[in-house]
């Protein structure tokens, strides 16, 4: 073995992993050591009221994370989701704490206090079970995010192993600053929603390296779809979030590059779909650095 | 979806709250926290019905080493009898950290 296989096995099996932690350790992960506070916690029982009613057990903080701290010193938010409760699925709940708490980060910023907000996203998207409250308070992120990116920067993290999926993959779209690992996924539908939906044909579900080629971190990152792609380690993760706020807002943010995201999808031909490295080289043309 | 309470006698008092685990399939969500009197209550809600036996055994036997007046939430998804007792540990765990 030579020397740089056996450090790079040293600091893989030194890392820790970021994928593999609760949500609540992933906020206390991202903000500096000894400054978490959690903003209506699992002991404050803010759950979602109609999941018992379909017989289904509900989790005492409704599967968001909420955190107050600092980033690097400076005054910052962390939403994170919990993909273990319900496939981090967003219900009427899980979705006001995250837009509320962006509005009030949204109020601060506006009196001269800007927070840092930064979204650990890992979510199928809306919550079934709850239907249109889960999309309303989705819309209401959405436009929390648009309103607060214009006075700072908002970061969000796809890690994996659920990825981002439903409308939030909008909210992820709407971050200033997408930070992805190998592991995580990024799309509307999920492989197995379109494969019930328009067939084996389609998308084979159950095709791993397949899925991970169309949606995966590394893909969305080399389409221009993700800022950063790291390697599954929570401190890199920790450093490339202070280093998107000390980047500042992008001259042009992702999501309002409407031109150019048109013409991408023309120049797409839905009959003859391409594949993953062509999509990359064609989609990446003409990005911003 | 069914919901279980138990009651035990305890001996001291328990200083703060702990929190662990998730309502993830196989796994359960702990709240424990001081209780009003020093007794030890306990209220389970369960995706899975019919087994109030087998969650009084696990904590008449979790009762048997931990004596905190603490009022304790359970939340479960299906959790096993063995994954219940390491939650339960580790949230009285938590209060001696």
């Amino acid at each position: 073995m030579n020397g740089d296989a056996l450090r790079d096995y040293r600091r893989f099996l030194a890392r820790a992993s970021f994928v593999e932690m609760a949500a609540r350790e992933r906020a206390r992960a991202i903000l500096d050591a000894g400054s978490y506070r959690e903003l209506l916690g699992p002991f404050d029982r803010i759950k979602s009221p109609w999941l018992p009613m379909q017989g289904i057990v509900a989790q005492a903080d409704d599967g968001v994370v909420l955190a107050r701290g600092t980033l690097d010193g400076h005054p910052a938010l962390v939403a994170a989701i919990e993909s273990g409760y319900q496939g981090g699925s967003i219900g009427e709940v899980s979705g006001a704490k995250i837009a509320g708490a962006l509005e009030l980060a949204l109020d601060d910023c506006r009196r001269g206090r800007p927070i840092w907000p930064v979204l650990l996203l890992e979510t199928g998207g809306v919550r079934l079970q709850e239907a249109n409250l889960g999309l309303a308070a989705i819309a209401e992120i959405h436009a929390a995010i648009i309103a607060l990116r214009r006075l700072v920067p908002v970061v969000g993290v796809i890690a994996g192993a659920v990825g981002c999926f439903g409308g939030m993959s909008m909210s992820a779209a709407l971050c200033s600053r997408l930070i992805v690992t190998r592991q995580a996924r990024l799309g509307m539908n999920g492989p197995e929603v379109i494969e019930q939906e328009a067939g084996v044909a389609e998308v084979d579900a159950s095709d791993r390296a397949g899925i991970f080629r169309l949606i995966g971190g590394e893909q969305r990152h080399a389409a221009g779809l993700a800022d950063d792609l790291l390697e599954d380690d929570a401190a890199a993760i920790a450093v490339a979030v202070r280093a998107a706020f000390a980047r500042g807002s992008p001259p042009l943010e992702r999501s309002a590059q409407v031109g150019r995201l048109a013409e991408r999808l023309a120049s797409a031909d839905p009959q003859r779909p391409p594949a993953a490295d062509s999509l990359r080289r064609r989609w990446n043309e003409g990005a911003p650095s | 979806m069914e919901t279980i309470e138990l009651d035990y006698p305890a001996r001291q008092p328990v200083a703060r709250r702990v929190h662990v685990g998730v309502v993830g399939s196989g796994d359960l969500e702990v709240l424990l926290e001081p209780s009003p009197d020093l007794r030890a209550h306990v209220l389970i809600t369960t995706s899975v019905e019919g087994y109030g036996v087998v969650w009084r055994h696990v904590l008449d036997r979790f009762f048997q080493r931990f004596d905190g007046a603490a009022s304790i939430e359970i939340n479960d998804f299906g959790a096993t009898p063995g994954m219940v007792m390491l939650r339960l540990e580790q949230a009285a765990e938590g209060l001696r950290e």
